[in-house]
């Protein structure tokens, strides 16, 4: 009976093919532009779909003392060498200037005790890093949309952009011939939820040079490369093209999803 | 001259949306794993509870530099082994490397966190979607009730299956119709049990997720404890696959395979044994 064994060969060439595309094809099909922009698209849709799911001020959980990680793991930038931020580290940040400029009614340029001296939010909260690590810290900082609402958002803004003092040993990612200083940007529903602030103590004490002294971002619903440390300069932007390679970040620029909410 | 009707030879054993979610599964399963093992390899060690404990992880996967060169150690709640070549060091692109999972089961082979996530989201959806098409389709076929939940009687028959199938003696004719009590068992864990974990202890490592369901927080005993269960729930699916694998070999491989693929399945009917 032919029936016993229909197209046995056929089957097995196509079986041979698919372990062979699987063996050798997915680092050449993982390169290639046109199926990495549509598995980027699986990206917007976690995106849509939980900023549709997540209410604009849904809380990420806060945790108790006791949760606190005993050593809270520096990753990134721990200790900048760029000459500037030396300066700034050698007089203790006293002549370190937060400048809040771009689609503003007002610029700002405000000093840390002016900081120390706004309303404040303190938080115990979890640290997701992309790796997959976690760690429990302490942050107090001013709530950015403090700092927005004094500075005054004017309609055409769509994103906040985060210019850092530090530049990543970036090694085998360079996008640009010369070295660049880090960059991180939000969009104005995460600018203005209660957790996310610019906070200067972690566990109650100033926050150290690993952490991103003076100044870093907390923002507790997205990953931990969203969290831009030494903060110097924030701008109000209407679009993200122009900034660096156009993906609204550092790590965005060398592959990472500019949405880090999963 | 026999003729022996098909309809008692030939027998439609998987129905077409069972076999296109099959394929599909298989795809996305593949990918994320690989794509998994790549994500892991960004900080290959596992932890219980909410934060990293790093210097007492529940299992871990290192490179240290011993006399003899590059060492892998893998450590499982305080009992650690050699796994030099496979686990911790083996060879990328024809060099020794330090890296959990060894390059030939991740996606992309080389160390690239950015493009692994890409690939395991992608995947991720991909399955969910399928998954509730599968759902759908087996709620309101009754593929569930009729062909995966076992009968009393079929209960009482495990013993006896589990012998049967360490002899390599599978039904044959009629009996061969029905998922036997092991299947519909394996079955029933990965559909109901091991898929769903994979799917919430996913959802528990994204921080966007947990602020608006922090019960799965509870529910898992923490982010990292979600992400350890994702990773034995993965290991044990792989383990599945590989059973299955083995069963669809020794089985009748071929007759197994058709069936996947046009839905027809040969009973070996003795009659046409008889004729020919």
């Amino acid at each position: 009976m032919s029936r016993d064994h229909p197209r046995r060969r056929d089957l097995l060439r196509a079986l041979a093919a698919i372990g062979g595309l699987a063996l050798s094809g997915c680092d050449r099909v993982a390169s290639a532009p046109r199926f990495r922009s549509i598995l980027d698209a699986a990206n917007t849709l976690t995106y849509k779909v939980q900023r549709l799911l997540i209410g604009a001020h849904q809380l990420a959980p806060e945790y108790n003392e006791a949760d606190i990680s005993p050593a809270f793991r520096a990753n990134g930038s721990t200790d900048p060498q760029d000459e500037g931020y030396l300066n700034l580290v050698g007089k203790h940040f006293a002549d370190w200037r937060l400048k809040v400029h771009g689609f503003v009614a007002h610029e700002l340029l405000l000093s840390l005790e002016e900081l120390r001296s706004l309303p404040a939010r303190t938080q115990i909260t979890r640290h997701d890093c992309v790796e997959g690590w976690s760690c429990i810290g302490k942050w107090t900082g001013v709530p950015l949309a403090e700092i927005l609402s004094r500075a005054g958002v004017r309609p055409e803004a769509r994103f906040v952009v985060f210019h850092c003092a530090d530049t990543l040993d970036d090694g085998e990612f360079s996008v640009d011939p010369e070295s660049i200083r880090y960059y991180e940007s939000i969009d104005l529903i995460d600018a203005v939820h209660p957790q996310t602030i610019l906070a200067y103590d972690m566990n109650g004490k100033p926050l150290t040079v690993p952490h991103g002294a003076p100044l870093r971002l907390r923002l507790e619903r997205q990953l931990g490369y969203k969290m831009a440390k030494y903060i110097m300069r924030i701008e109000l932007v209407q679009s993200l093209a122009d900034l660096h390679g156009g993906r609204g970040g550092y790590w965005e620029d060398r592959g990472y999803e500019w949405y880090a909410g999963i | 001259m026999a003729t022996v009707p098909t309809s008692e030879r030939w027998y439609r054993r998987h129905a077409g949306p069972a076999r296109v979610t099959h394929w599909i599964n298989v795809v996305c399963f593949t990918l994320l794993l690989m794509s998994g093992l790549q994500i892991f390899n960004a900080h290959p060690a596992l932890y219980v509870g909410d934060r990293s404990d790093f210097d007492h992880p529940a299992m871990s996967i290192r490179a240290h530099l011993s006399e003899n060169g590059l060492v892998g150690e893998t450590m499982i709640v305080g009992h650690s082994f050699d796994t030099t070549g496979v686990l911790g060091v083996s060879s990328e692109h024809g060099q020794v490397s330090s890296r959990g999972f060894p390059s030939w089961i991740t996606i992309p082979s080389n160390q690239d966190l950015a493009t692994g996530r890409r690939w395991h989201f992608f995947f991720a959806w991909l399955l969910v979607l399928n998954g509730l098409v599968y759902f759908g389709w087996g709620c309101a076929s009754r593929h569930f009730d009729r062909d995966l939940l076992p009968s009393r009687a079929e209960l009482g028959h495990i013993g006896k299956k589990v012998l049967e199938h360490l002899r390599l003696r599978f039904p044959r004719g009629a009996a061969a119709k029905r998922y036997n009590v092991l299947q519909q068992l394996a079955y029933l864990l990965v559909v109901f049990v091991l898929f769903p974990l994979m799917i919430l202890t996913g959802l528990t490592m994204s921080p966007g997720i947990d602020s608006a369901m922090p019960q799965l927080l509870t529910l898992f005993g923490g982010r990292q404890t979600a992400r350890l269960i994702h990773f034995i729930a993965a290991s044990s699916l792989a383990l599945f696959v590989i059973v299955h694998l083995v069963m669809v070999l020794v089985s009748g491989v071929w007759n197994n395979l058709r069936s996947m693929i046009t839905g027809w399945y040969d009973l070996g009917n003795p009659r046409t044994t008889d004729v020919a």
